[in-house]
């Protein structure tokens, strides 16, 4: 008991001398996660993004953050006490604070709010989110480059559109090299669960897939990948320390540059809520430093990463869906709608997507 | 062949976890304490084995303060519950949630930092027999330490005194306290072995399973773990047979969808669960039996001289 209180304790006390460190004339920029800013993943990431608002603004901005909020009522709360404590510009990086982020933007018309991931917008409320998909289709290119079996072993968290776009992009940019290249996707329904992860990457080596790419969040299956000495793709960060022989490259968010950006513009003034959806070009999605690879491998990617920058969309047409049926028309660029709701595969994908 | 070799290892790797907080939990059950902090033991075990581990460079020194860290947090169990006799539903629940925000402000410094690996066991000649080779002389250090001390708790509470002395205490504290048993003092040994092995198993967690540290990383394995108790109506060698079929299926779901099976994933990801209770509930059919196993005065608080 006591050494509850006297967590209990020191807790509120660094509560309250966080609250009376706040000075007036400092913006007041907050976030709201819903992880841990431990998992060394999507969260983590986002808060790398506010330290660098720390170093850039300096003492011209002051920050806080709530992690661990949970999608649905909670999140109302945890909105509504950053608004009553003064931040002045809110940040929710989940795509379930959406509603909650809608409600209480309309409670503080002065506060500024914006969503990442989302479709929702307002007077005050602007949404932002990154092109997750342009990395994937060279992180294709290379698994089809790399791979001797021609099959990768694919694992995902939930068929959502964001995920499903990936897998999407993946096959596109490994058909591009190996039209007969083959993904074995297995969902764990979970966005974290190390071991869970871990043992999905035993499955698909032991089935025969050399390159492990994931959409979950640890470093677990990139770990099993460097035991067994093959290969995969990091996700989030850049998890090179764990894999040091084994990962190729890894898909990273670099969410820092357009936060300052905002707070810059929140600080002069000039904030309007936006609808922006960044990408390689925008240096919001990154590729870590090539590795394991040989040269050849590494300058196709390279150069794909560019032709990406340069405006081309991985989703131009001809696509035809999973069923053969057509989607894109040659030279046909699919819209931001149809993929911010993408809900099926297209042709080459060998796998049934769970409804 | 090799296939299935790796799918017995990595099932193993699986269980395991499951089979040394479940056992511990079991004993804990065994002598009339109901201890639900399972969850947060583990990940003080899996956050103390990674730091341990991370700042020495010793797996070994790593494993130890894993079952050091779970021993000590499961003391604050202990005290409330036995000494203080507070609800051990209520504390144990605590136990969970303080368990798991204590660990994420100890690992803070820990992400993203890869951490030591306990080594396989690697017998010159014998690791390297086919098939059985590596089943039964190449695994993890904590797969063995595992089985033995399955078969040492199935010996020490069915075959000594001294077991069946705490069995005595988890049906009738009253009785036990009246024949002179020092009741608190059983409970005490019991929670603190609980907790010993809920930290070990997280301890096999960051230490083997998924060499990392990161917050929640036991991803309600504690949960499972007492649940196996439970539908292992309180015997050793189920809680053994109930972790190999959880980490069985669970494997073979995986392998499944891999495999390209049409069957949708989520229901695949809920038949580990389903099996598990289905295969437990038909061993223990014996409702005779398996009353007389369920200790009687299992989650009550005992307050001598009252």
């Amino acid at each position: 008991m006591k050494k509850l209180l006297i967590a209990l304790m020191t807790t509120t006390a660094a509560l309250s001398l966080a609250a009376s460190a706040e000075a007036a004339d400092k913006l007041k920029a907050c976030w709201v996660y819903t992880g841990p800013i431990g998992d060394f993943g999507y969260s983590y990431q986002h808060d790398q993004g506010r330290l660098e608002v720390e170093k850039a603004l300096g003492d011209k901005v002051e920050t806080a953050y709530l992690e661990n909020v949970s999608e649905g009522p909670d999140a109302d709360r945890a909105f509504e006490r950053l608004a009553r404590e003064g931040c002045k510009l809110i940040f929710g990086t989940s795509f379930g604070f959406m509603d909650a982020e809608v409600k209480v933007a309309k409670k503080f018309p002065k506060v500024m709010f914006e969503h990442a991931t989302g479709y929702k917008t307002g007077d005050n409320l602007g949404i932002y989110n990154a092109r997750f998909y342009e990395g994937r289709y060279v992180l294709g290119q290379i698994a089809a480059k790399e791979s001797k079996s021609g099959v990768a072993g694919y694992i995902v968290s939930f068929p959502i559109p964001e995920v499903v776009m990936g897998i999407n992009s993946f096959m596109l940019g490994a058909q591009s090299i190996n039209p007969n290249f083959k993904a074995k996707i297995v969902w764990v329904n979970s966005w974290f669960d190390p071991g869970k992860e871990a043992d999905a990457a035993k499955a698909l080596f032991d089935q025969g897939a050399d390159i492990i790419v994931q959409h979950t969040d640890s470093t677990a299956a990139l770990q099993v990948a460097e035991e067994r000495k093959l290969h995969g793709f990091g996700q989030s960060s850049d998890m090179i320390k764990f894999a040091p022989n084994a990962q190729l490259t890894s898909l990273t968010d670099e969410w820092g540059p357009y936060y300052i950006s905002r707070v810059q513009a929140a600080i002069d003034g000039t904030w309007k809520p936006d609808n922006v959806w960044l990408g390689i070009k925008d240096g919001a999605v990154k590729l870590a430093p090539y590795t394991n690879m040989p040269d050849d491998v590494k300058a196709m990617a390279e150069a794909t990463g560019k032709k990406i920058a340069g405006g081309w969309n991985p989703f131009t047409g001809p696509i035809a869906k999973q069923d053969g049926s057509a989607w894109l028309k040659d030279g046909e660029v699919a819209d931001d709608g149809t993929l911010l709701g993408m809900n099926f595969y297209v042709k080459g994908v060998d796998d049934k997507l769970p409804q | 062949m090799d296939i299935t070799v790796n799918i017995l290892l990595t099932i193993a790797t699986a269980a395991t976890p499951l089979l040394i907080a479940a056992i511990g939990e079991l004993v804990v059950e065994r002598s009339g304490v109901l201890n639900l902090g399972v969850e947060g033991m583990m990940i003080m075990g899996a956050v103390g084995g990674f730091g341990a581990g991370y700042l020495t460079g010793s797996p070994w020194i790593g494993l130890l303060a894993a079952i050091a860290m779970g021993a000590l947090f499961s003391l604050l169990f202990a005290v409330m519950t036995l000494s203080l006799a507070t609800n051990q539903v209520a504390t144990g629940l605590s136990l969970t949630l303080l368990g798991l925000g204590l660990s994420g402000m100890i690992g803070t410094s820990f992400v993203g930092q890869p951490g030591v690996r306990l080594p396989n066991l690697d017998i010159p000649g014998l690791s390297s027999i086919p098939v059985v080779g590596k089943l039964l002389f190449g695994q993890d250090p904590v797969f063995y330490i595992s089985i033995v001390l399955t078969a040492a708790v199935m010996w020490f509470l069915f075959k000594t005194r001294t077991g069946l002395t705490l069995r005595s205490i988890g049906d009738s504290h009253t009785s036990a306290h009246a024949l002179g048993i020092k009741v608190i003092r059983y409970r005490y040994l019991a929670v603190i072995f609980g907790g010993a092995c809920a930290g070990l198993a997280g301890g096999h967690l960051s230490l083997v399973y998924t060499p990392q540290w990161v917050e929640n990383m036991t991803a309600g394995r504690g949960w499972i773990a007492l649940a196996l108790v439970v539908f292992a109506s309180w015997r050793p060698w189920r809680v053994l047979a109930g972790a190999y079929i959880f980490g069985a299926v669970w494997i073979g779901q995986l392998h499944a969808q891999a495999f390209g099976i049409p069957v949708p994933s989520q229901m695949l990801s809920s038949l580990p669960y389903l099996a598990t209770v289905v295969v437990l509930v038909l061993i223990s059919r014996n409702k005779r039996l398996t009353m007389m196993n369920t200790p009687a005065s299992l989650g009550q608080p005992f307050v001598p001289d009252r």
